[in-house]
């Protein structure tokens, strides 16, 4: 009896992958099937993201941790790194396998976004803003000619951009001042786009500008360009952490976009923001999880290989419980974080938990990197060990997609909404 | 058993599953209290040269393209056996034959496993051309399979194989084996048994290698076909024929001295009663 209950849920499970993986919003399924839904721990995966994590973290062991370190101090990503991503299907995770993609949940993005960022936040960052913001965008919003278009080019080899924040507006992030001006079948788009993560390496760009200011926010509107219509990048950061990120100020000067480039409809802009970039949230607390455990799992070893009187440090009392509360904060953003990720793929609402885990998995990060530099000692300062970098990477953790204060102040209107 | 009739390559790849040597720092294999063997509680995955043998049979695809009709991975082992047959399909493999033994059953043997693995050969209805396996698999490190299945079926064989080239025309092949000497190279006919050696596996640093399954393979592997088995479905005894007395690890390591020049290198060789030392 049981057991024909666990495979028609089952069943419903792989049903709900499918759902999501057809790339319209899932709505909850049938009362009938979820009552037969398996309690299962969050640490239940199926076989292929099981198989995906392995695999990534494999490459990310192989490949990517040799050129870690001299990413970093030269501030460059690796070209042959990024086509190696494309070539590994990290690319289009979720995009359909009829546009090239890999047909997978949005559970495994969040699975390759954590692994990656054991070996390099950069590399993961990098990864979770071109699937979960641009693929996502395109995916949802998009036309069926423009999914046809852009999808695949995305998911085989053209790097993109998500294109929002400017110098006057960031957390104010519809105050935005880009505005795009109708010519015929172009717009004109005018401004300057900053804090533009991937945007150096970038060839496809999702830019928000306003066509009509005096609708205020429901002017916003979300267009699609290529680099060679004449993207400028004026200047690239020079960073504390995520170094081989590319990070830009990118000008936009008379830039024309074909009409058939605006995603999901003039002024829809505004919705299509806040919509992703909730689900940008959990890919970020997964990169911060991963990072946090990135740091623990190499700093953790070291203590049991340095001796100081006569033992290891590691098994000194007051380390060792260190040790602890740090494997419990990571383990709550954890489940925070994979929490989030299956009520997003069950359709479930999100906002409040994609808040919480991304604001909690960030301040997790800060922690247990700085406490790993301090457990592995002076070796732990120097760039040698690469620990330091994780601490270095975890700060932005706390200001992108969303600062800290704005996650509290989401959680917090959602509380005032509950009780008052 | 008859290799395939047409210009057309089958090849096998026996993969083994067993505990896992891998980067994570939590993972150290230990004797078992009684001697007799390692604690089995660690992650298991596919042996290492086991890899390198899919690999070489994928890679061996892409540039034979469409002369290679089918790579078959096959395994014996309990249940969870599956999951190393899923991840060579995911590595690039077509379909998956499980030889299912119980959890509590003991390994089997080099002897047995050739027994087993003739029974597959033979069971299979397109014929074999090719066999790609592991040199040696890294929990007993026997290094015998190969070479005794290649002696069951009277197959030629080339073994600790670094470069495989095979002319499926002229049905042979030319593989580069690496001997204590430096590099052989044979010429082989086909059907043949080839073990695959470290230098195999071909470290190009952002070359992406068919171990890493990329997400697209993976999701394509649900799809492909595992066909399960039993010993006695192809009429093999798997018993134990070996007893194993002891299981040791290894000396802990004693310090060493350092010499000035050679002359002292050799006086302390020759005090340490290693007496073949050219004066």
């Amino acid at each position: 009896m049981l057991r024909n209950i666990a495979r028609t849920a089952q069943n419903s499970v792989r049903l709900g992958h499918r759902l999501s993986r057809a790339g319209t919003r899932s709505f909850a399924r049938t009362a009938a099937v979820l009552s037969e839904a398996p309690l299962n721990s969050l640490d239940a995966f199926t076989d292929e993201e099981q198989m995906l994590r392995e695999s990534v973290a494999r490459f990310a062991q192989d490949v990517i941790a040799p050129k870690v370190r001299e990413m970093d101090e030269a501030e460059m990503m690796e070209p042959e790194l990024i086509k190696a991503l494309f070539e590994q299907g990290l690319m289009g995770i979720e995009t359909s396998i009829d546009h090239g993609g890999a047909g997978s949940s949005f559970m495994s993005a969040i699975i390759a976004i954590e692994e990656l960022a054991k070996v390099d936040p950069s590399v993961s960052v990098m990864c979770d803003v071109h699937n979960t913001l641009v693929n996502t965008v395109i995916r949802t919003y998009g036309t069926q000619e423009q999914q046809d278009k852009w999808l695949p080019q995305l998911a085989e080899s053209k790097l993109g951009s998500f294109c929002l924040s400017e110098p006057a507006s960031g957390s104010d992030a519809f105050a935005l001042q880009t505005r795009a001006v109708k010519d015929g079948d172009y717009w004109v788009l005018n401004g300057s786009k900053m804090w533009i993560t991937n945007s150096y390496e970038a060839e496809v760009f999702l830019i928000f500008a306003n066509v009509d200011p005096s609708k205020g926010y429901k002017g916003i509107t979300c267009f699609i360009a290529t680099k060679d219509m004449g993207i400028q990048i004026a200047k690239k950061e020079q960073k504390l952490g995520i170094r081989a990120s590319s990070t830009c100020l990118i000008s936009l000067d008379d830039l024309r976009v074909p009409a058939e480039n605006i995603i999901g409809g003039e002024g829809k802009g505004y919705k299509i923001a806040i919509e992703c970039l909730n689900e940008g949230r959990i890919g970020i607390a997964a990169q911060m999880l991963g990072l946090a455990q990135g740091a623990f799992d190499k700093a953790v070893p070291y203590t049991y290989q340095r001796t100081q009187f006569g033992q290891p440090v590691g098994t000194f009392q007051g380390l060792a419980f260190q040790q602890a509360r740090a494997a419990m904060e990571i383990e709550a953003a954890r489940l925070l974080t994979y929490n989030a990720a299956r009520r997003k793929e069950e359709g479930k609402p999100f906002a409040r938990e994609a808040a919480m885990a991304k604001l909690y998995a960030s301040e997790v990060a800060q922690r247990v990197s700085g406490a790993a530099i301090e457990w592995a000692g002076g070796v732990g300062f120097t760039r040698e060990t690469g620990i330091e970098k994780y601490w270095r990477d975890s700060k932005i953790g706390a200001i992108y997609e969303g600062t800290s204060n704005i996650q509290l102040q989401t959680i917090a209107k959602l509380i005032q909404k509950q009780y008052s | 058993m008859r290799p395939s009739a047409a210009r057309l390559l089958n090849i096998l790849v026996p993969i083994k599953r067993h505990w896992c040597r891998t980067v994570d720092y939590a993972v150290k294999i230990r004797v078992n209290p009684d001697q007799k063997g390692i604690d089995l509680s660690v992650k298991h995955s596919m042996n290492p040269f086991d890899e390198i043998a899919v690999e070489e049979a994928v890679r061996l695809r892409e540039r034979l393209k469409d002369t290679v009709k089918s790579i078959k991975v096959v395994t014996i082992g309990p249940p969870k056996a599956s999951e190393t047959l899923r991840t060579a399909l995911a590595m690039g493999a077509d379909a998956g034959i499980h030889v299912e033994v119980p959890e509590s059953a003991p390994a089997p043997e080099p002897l047995g496993v050739a027994k087993a693995l003739r029974a597959v050969i033979q069971r299979e209805k397109e014929g074999v051309d090719l066999v790609i396996m592991g040199k040696q698999a890294i929990d007993d490190d026997a290094g015998q399979t190969g070479q005794i299945l290649a002696g069951l079926m009277d197959w030629a064989q080339a073994t600790f194989a670094s470069k495989v080239e095979v002319d499926v025309g002229k049905k042979q092949a030319n593989v580069t084996r690496e001997i204590d000497g430096g590099l052989q190279e044979l010429q082989c006919r086909l059907p043949l048994i080839v073990t695959t050696d470290l230098r195999c596996r071909r470290l190009l640093m952002w070359c992406t290698e068919p171990r890493y399954a990329s997400l697209p393979n993976i999701m394509k592997a649900k799809k492909k076909p595992i066909e399960k088995l039993t010993p006695a479905d192809l009429q093999v005894d798997l018993t134990p024929r070996l007893e194993t007395i002891k299981v040791a690890e290894p000396p802990k390591r004693l310090g060493g001295g350092k010499v000035e020049n050679v002359d002292q290198l050799i006086a302390k060789l020759k005090e340490a009663g290693i007496t073949a030392v050219a004066p």
